[in-house]
């Protein structure tokens, strides 16, 4: 008897019992969750009168879009408004991730500057603008100064091809004619060819130590060729510029102000979080570095780019990127100016619609998820590939 | 060097303001240029500013005919005060709010006075029967007359908001990280999942799902209140932001410390609440605070899904008739107040982080 009930209790104590133990109760506990969840959506479906499913996806839409990269009209389906609304996400992310890494790369730098006024310059536009909601800063952009703009006719100009006006934003466009693709097709050749040079360059500098101007020599190649090549098929590349008719701006490419609102608050807000990336990126290269460097006679400019910046990259990347992501995700807040994005066209319009709630915010999210999911897997890839040996 | 074979000039002054002004602002040529740009960038924005803000500005007055339209019409703002700060709460009953604003006042002050006793009572209070004060003040209850969440709105609701977000979320966290973090697969592999998708997916989607999403998913009959499906929302979504923050601390802790809690025959849960997690918080509290900040800032969106918080309600109270045009006015007010409380919050997390690095 005594035995026996030792032997229980040591059962009972044993960890990896108890951790099964555990683990059993908690895979119960979230399927009975699931299980509550599951069957109270069905029958909250059955009763509003919803079939679960995708089928909705090749139902007429019915409703247009005031921005589309694809052809689209009201006939088309679902599935069409939410490419649509897809590429006008990546449009705005792509421009914003653009500008917010020039400006937090520029602002990033001039708050290390020597110069002390420079510097309290960045600090102030850093520490002004990450304590400023995104939201207020888009609606600050959008309903404070591009919808305050003037009429077209008294539009901001910049060398009468740029017009900026309670409109939009109206810039030139470039007109391929005939004979152009010849041109392309060149120059992915040659980048091609650039990127063989580099590799070429770094495996001749590994085995004899000896440097060769890569840099210089792709770019001349390539623009050389590109301009040679211009001038060759006697310039077939044209601009159309906008042009006042009546009450409006014909030809050009027409950027709705939403567009320009968005990608100006993103892009600046973002551009904060970058510098202060960048910062500390630079920071973390260790001052014996820099001085190692100037030891063994390198040039100010060699330092920066053959020490300090490998190295300072290293640390921003990942942050970078996740800053990247964050803009991208941010990018949402556009249902609040009705700039028609994954979000609003999508989740707003053909969820009024449809009422397919759990289809279309599982699409939405499951796009966002994926975005995030691919960039860490990316991010490691990175972290593998750059890890130095012997560091931890 | 070639400058010492030339004669040597007298030495540069580095003293005194001249010394510092040609040290920091005028080094070089390049130096120099860049200085006169930033000043030239300055004169063109400060100014204006100042006097926009404050020196053509209209301070006095009821209507918007008392604004010469020169500056800014800060009337605007006082005029609309107890939309902005209250939303629709009725006026009779705003002491109830101001009270608990009183209570939380009080007893933040006596928590950031240092070397006082009993600061860990105020603490459990405020935790604990705090929380309950404020849903019987607010809500009703008790006698109170009750007052329905539709009226809640301002920077009343928006406090509301982070308030709830960042007390509740800190919690679940917790124990989410320490689930991420478990030996048990099970547990770890879900934890690792909900972290994942509540940190892969915009804010603005968590709030469509839990307008949309949520009033499907409760059985027939149970409905609940826009604002706690709203809360809801937040609430894990700032809960799965702060686990990876905590699980940065619970990473950073010495192996040796668990090896010793062990090794004293702790169980779990004590190694946990007694050693690890006191140590570890207090190694990831300025990163904690930067949360609470985008938890704050990110309390605006809830106004895609129809609540007026602080921002909602002076975007609303600009499309007033009588005071159309005056959005510059409200959104830089807004900015303002929004600008104080996170600068506030992210001072105090510096300051605290220097404070408990010296121990280190």
């Amino acid at each position: 008897m005594e035995t026996d009930r030792s032997k229980l209790g040591s059962f009972l104590f044993n960890r990896s019992v108890q951790g099964v133990f555990y683990q059993l109760i908690t895979l119960g506990l979230v399927a009975l969750g699931i299980y509550y969840i599951v069957t109270n959506t069905a029958r909250n479906m059955l009763e509003r009168g919803l079939a679960s499913g995708f089928h909705f996806l090749g139902v007429e839409s019915q409703f247009d879009i005031g921005m589309t990269l694809i052809e689209y009209s009201p006939t088309s389906t679902y599935f069409d408004s939410f490419i649509v609304g897809l590429l006008n996400t990546l449009l705005v992310a792509g421009i914003g991730i653009l500008f917010a890494t020039i400006i937090g790369f520029t602002v990033g730098i001039m708050r290390l500057s020597s110069n002390w006024l420079i510097a309290k310059i960045a600090e102030a536009y850093v520490e002004i603008l990450r304590n400023i909601p995104l939201l207020l800063q888009i609606f600050f952009w959008y309903f404070a100064v591009l919808r305050a703009l003037p009429k077209p006719k008294q539009s901001l100009e910049l060398y009468d091809s740029f017009f900026l006006n309670n409109r939009g934003l109206f810039i030139p466009d470039t007109v391929f004619g005939e004979g152009s693709s010849i041109i392309f097709y060149l120059l992915w050749l040659t980048i091609i060819i650039s990127i063989g040079i580099f590799i070429w360059a770094k495996r001749r500098q590994n085995r004899t130590g000896e440097r060769f101007p890569a840099f210089y020599v792709s770019t001349a190649l390539i623009l050389g060729t590109f301009f040679i090549s211009l001038a060759a098929t006697g310039f077939p590349v044209s601009f159309e510029y906008p042009e006042l008719k009546g009450f409006n701006f014909k030809g050009g490419v027409k950027l709705i102000p939403e567009l320009v609102a968005l990608t100006f608050a993103l892009a600046m807000y973002t551009a904060s979080f970058i510098a202060e990336v960048v910062r500390g990126g630079i920071m973390a290269v260790s001052k014996g570095q820099t001085e190692a460097a100037k030891s063994v006679g390198l040039k100010q400019n060699l330092i920066l780019r053959l020490i300090i910046i490998p190295q300072a990259l290293r640390v921003i990347v990942p942050p970078l990127t996740n800053q990247y992501l964050n803009l991208t995700k941010n990018s949402s807040l556009a249902a609040a100016i009705a700039y028609p994005d994954l979000v609003l066209v999508f989740a707003g319009t053909a969820l009024m619609q449809t009422g397919q709630a759990i289809e279309i915010i599982g699409m939405v999210m499951g796009v966002y998820l994926f975005l995030s999911l691919f960039t860490s897997l990316i991010m490691n890839l990175f972290n593998r590939f750059m890890k130095v040996d012997g560091e931890r | 060097m070639s400058a010492a074979n030339k004669e040597m000039g007298p030495p540069v002054i580095e003293l005194g303001a001249m010394g510092w002004l040609r040290k920091n602002l005028f080094s070089n040529w390049y130096n120099s240029l860049l200085t006169i740009f930033g000043l030239y960038l300055l004169y063109n924005l400060i100014p204006p500013l100042v006097n926009w803000i404050f020196l053509d500005a209209n301070f006095v007055g009821s209507t918007r005919d008392d604004c010469t339209n020169e500056g800014a019409c800060w009337i605007f703002i006082q005029q609309n005060i107890k939309l902005i700060f209250y939303g629709l709460y009725p006026t009779e009953e705003l002491w109830r709010i101001n009270f608990v604003y009183l209570i939380l006042l009080i007893s933040g002050v006596y928590l950031l006075i240092p070397n006082l006793k009993h600061k860990g009572w105020v603490g459990a209070f405020l935790l604990i029967i705090f929380p309950i004060i404020c849903v019987i003040m607010l809500s009703g209850g008790l006698g109170l007359e009750a007052v329905e969440t539709r009226l809640w709105g301002g920077l009343f609701l928006t406090l509301v908001i982070a308030g709830v977000g960042i007390v509740l979320s800190l919690p679940i966290g917790v124990m989410l990280a320490l689930g991420r973090r478990s030996k048990l697969p099970v547990v770890s592999i879900l934890c690792t999942i909900f972290i994942e998708i509540w940190r892969g997916v915009p804010l603005i989607t968590v709030l469509f799902m839990a307008s949309n999403m949520f009033p499907l998913f409760m059985p027939e009959g149970v409905n609940f209140d826009k604002l706690i499906r709203a809360l809801i929302g937040v609430m894990f979504f700032s809960a799965a932001y702060l686990a990876e923050v905590v699980r940065g601390g619970l990473q950073a802790m010495p192996k040796g410390q668990y090896e010793a809690s062990q090794a004293v025959g702790l169980t779990y849960w004590r190694m946990m609440a007694l050693v690890i997690l006191p140590q570890s918080l207090k190694m990831v509290i300025p990163a904690i605070i930067g949360s609470f900040i985008a938890i704050f800032k990110d309390t605006t969106l809830v106004l895609v899904i129809g609540l007026f918080d602080f921002l909602g309600i002076i975007q609303f109270v600009g499309t007033n008739p009588d005071w159309l045009g005056f959005s510059h006015e409200g959104y830089v007010f807004a900015a303002a107040v929004f600008w104080v409380f996170c600068y506030a919050m992210s001072w105090y997390s510096q300051r605290l982080e220097k404070k408990l690095d010296t121990g280190r």
